[in-house]
């Protein structure tokens, strides 16, 4: 029994503390979020059911009372914050975030007063064009040099796309790591996932992006895929280390020619809108 | 210079200002540095002294255009001066024609804007201004990526670069560059931003998400 009360000393002394700490924060002008309101309930909870008496209760009540008044100080506190000049980045991220594209550009557009400009020629763009006019060739003689011929429409591959600079080779290459890496995650401990489940998207666009990667994925040797034609199940193992380099692209393919062969997987829009059905 | 025009008959002193006026307007509408524009030493020159006066009239006269002639100072100028600039503060400032009052969304496609584009011009510059004026490039990126695919994220960055939105310094960091600080509002912009109520732009939201979706199924079936 005497546990018992002083129990409810203790417990009566964290309630008063509770209000004294809400009432500095409002008299103060204090940031309400100092406060955590939630360890502040799990206080008041604690100690709930040891109140009998009526004015232990109405210590609580008031200790409630104080609280919600954080609680209002604070919701004021993020509108004072959005309607004032000072900008918190995060929240600006997430009202970016959250808005349409529309909706940030019709507000951008009552912000925005662009220039009224008039662009003509003067006298130092003559003086460019002049220059380059007299640098140039002839047509006949560009042509010459050139050697330009007609050239019958024909397939490029995506190395050859590197080669010629269409293609930047780190960033595809990084970008292959990060999917097979998320392969590995979503692949968890029974190793396989379901092709559909791994390349589907939220749109269309992206699925087949994430499509066309994995097949590279596989092709470099960073994954393999199970295929049951009778059950009509296809699924993407992971390997766990990474391929040997960009040289694995030519020996990998050399050493795997015998057991090498394409599947083509077709990708329809149908075929998606049945995945997304089914998701 | 002031006491003589003071002097004037009223007819002929309607007609100097008509005619500083216009040459006002062709100095300022009429690109002749890589900038549009003029400087306030050039109109100093060339309109006289009473420039200022000039620039006023003017500025009224275009305001039943809904254009104005907007003063651009030089970075660093204290703000609370700027009431009563110096003549030192004049000729170094930048006078530029805008608009007085905004475009509509239709508007801006006529002038060749997408809509996506003006959504990343807000962002990139709401971003770099809650950064206190500079932000990495690879974090605007990113918040970019949110909302467009990349190649077009990093089109857009370089596009405004080239028009002078933002520049891009040696570290990669981005920072507001003359054409946001001529055409952009960008307190207002930030307090509208962040005023958008949520509840209002959850619904949008889904709204454009689904549109985006069609399109870009419409893309990926052409």
């Amino acid at each position: 029994m005497p546990s018992e009360g002083k129990k409810r000393n203790i417990g009566r002394e964290d309630i008063r503390g509770i209000i004294e700490l809400c009432r500095s924060v409002q008299s103060r002008g204090l940031n309400p979020f100092l406060v955590d309101v939630d360890d502040l309930v799990a206080i008041l909870r604690k100690y709930f059911s040891e109140w009998k008496d009526s004015e232990d209760l109405c210590l609580d009540a008031e200790a409630l009372n104080e609280i919600a008044s954080v609680i209002k100080l604070q919701s004021e506190w993020v509108k004072r914050r959005s309607t004032s000049l000072y900008t918190d980045p995060f929240l600006l991220e997430e009202k970016v975030r959250i808005l349409s594209k529309e909706k940030i550009a019709e507000v951008f557009l009552q912000a925005w007063h662009p220039i009224a400009e008039l662009e003509q020629i003067s006298i130092r763009s003559l003086e460019d064009a002049l220059r380059y006019w007299e640098n140039l060739l002839p047509l006949d003689e560009r042509l010459l040099s050139e050697g330009s011929l007609r050239v019958e429409p024909g397939t490029i591959t995506r190395e050859e796309l590197v080669k010629i600079g269409i293609l930047a080779e780190e960033a595809f290459l990084e970008e292959m790591r990060s999917l097979w890496n998320e392969l590995k995650e979503k692949a968890g401990e029974e190793g396989r996932i379901r092709y559909w489940d791994f390349i589907g998207s939220n749109t269309y666009q992206e699925t087949v992006r994430r499509a066309y990667l994995t097949s590279f994925l596989v092709t470099y040797g960073y994954a393999t895929m199970e295929i049951y034609p009778l059950e009509e199940e296809m699924f993407l193992k992971p390997l766990k280390e990474p391929p040997l380099g960009a040289e694995r692209k030519t020996r990998g393919r050399k050493e795997r020619r015998e057991r090498l062969f394409s599947i083509p997987i077709p990708i329809s829009y149908e075929e998606w809108m049945e995945w997304r059905r089914r998701q | 210079m002031e006491k003589e025009t003071v002097r004037r008959p009223r007819g002929r002193r309607k007609a100097y200002y008509t005619m500083k006026m216009r040459r006002a307007i062709h100095l300022l509408l009429f690109k002749r540095h890589s900038k549009p524009g003029a400087k306030g030493w050039e109109l100093r020159r060339i309109l006289g002294p009473d420039y200022m006066k000039v620039i006023r009239v003017l500025d009224d006269y275009l305001e039943n255009l809904d254009l104005k002639v907007n003063m651009v100072f030089e970075e660093g100028v204290d703000k609370e001066n700027l009431e009563n600039p110096t003549p030192e503060q004049l000729n170094k400032a930048r006078f530029y024609i805008t608009l007085r009052g905004t475009l509509t969304p239709r508007e801006t496609k006529l002038l060749g804007w997408r809509i996506d584009d003006i959504a990343a011009l807000a962002i990139t510059i709401s971003h770099i201004i809650s950064k206190d004026g500079k932000a990495p490039r690879k974090e605007v990126e990113d918040l970019l990526r949110t909302k467009l695919p990349s190649w077009r994220t990093e089109m857009n960055l370089n596009r405004f670069i080239r028009y002078g939105y933002i520049g891009e310094d040696e570290n990669g960091q981005l920072y507001l560059d003359w054409r946001t600080r001529v055409e952009v509002d960008s307190r207002k912009l930030i307090d509208l931003l962040l005023r958008t109520e949520v509840e209002e732009t959850a619904g949008l939201y889904n709204q454009s998400t689904s549109f985006s979706m069609e399109t870009e199924d419409q893309e990926g079936e052409n």
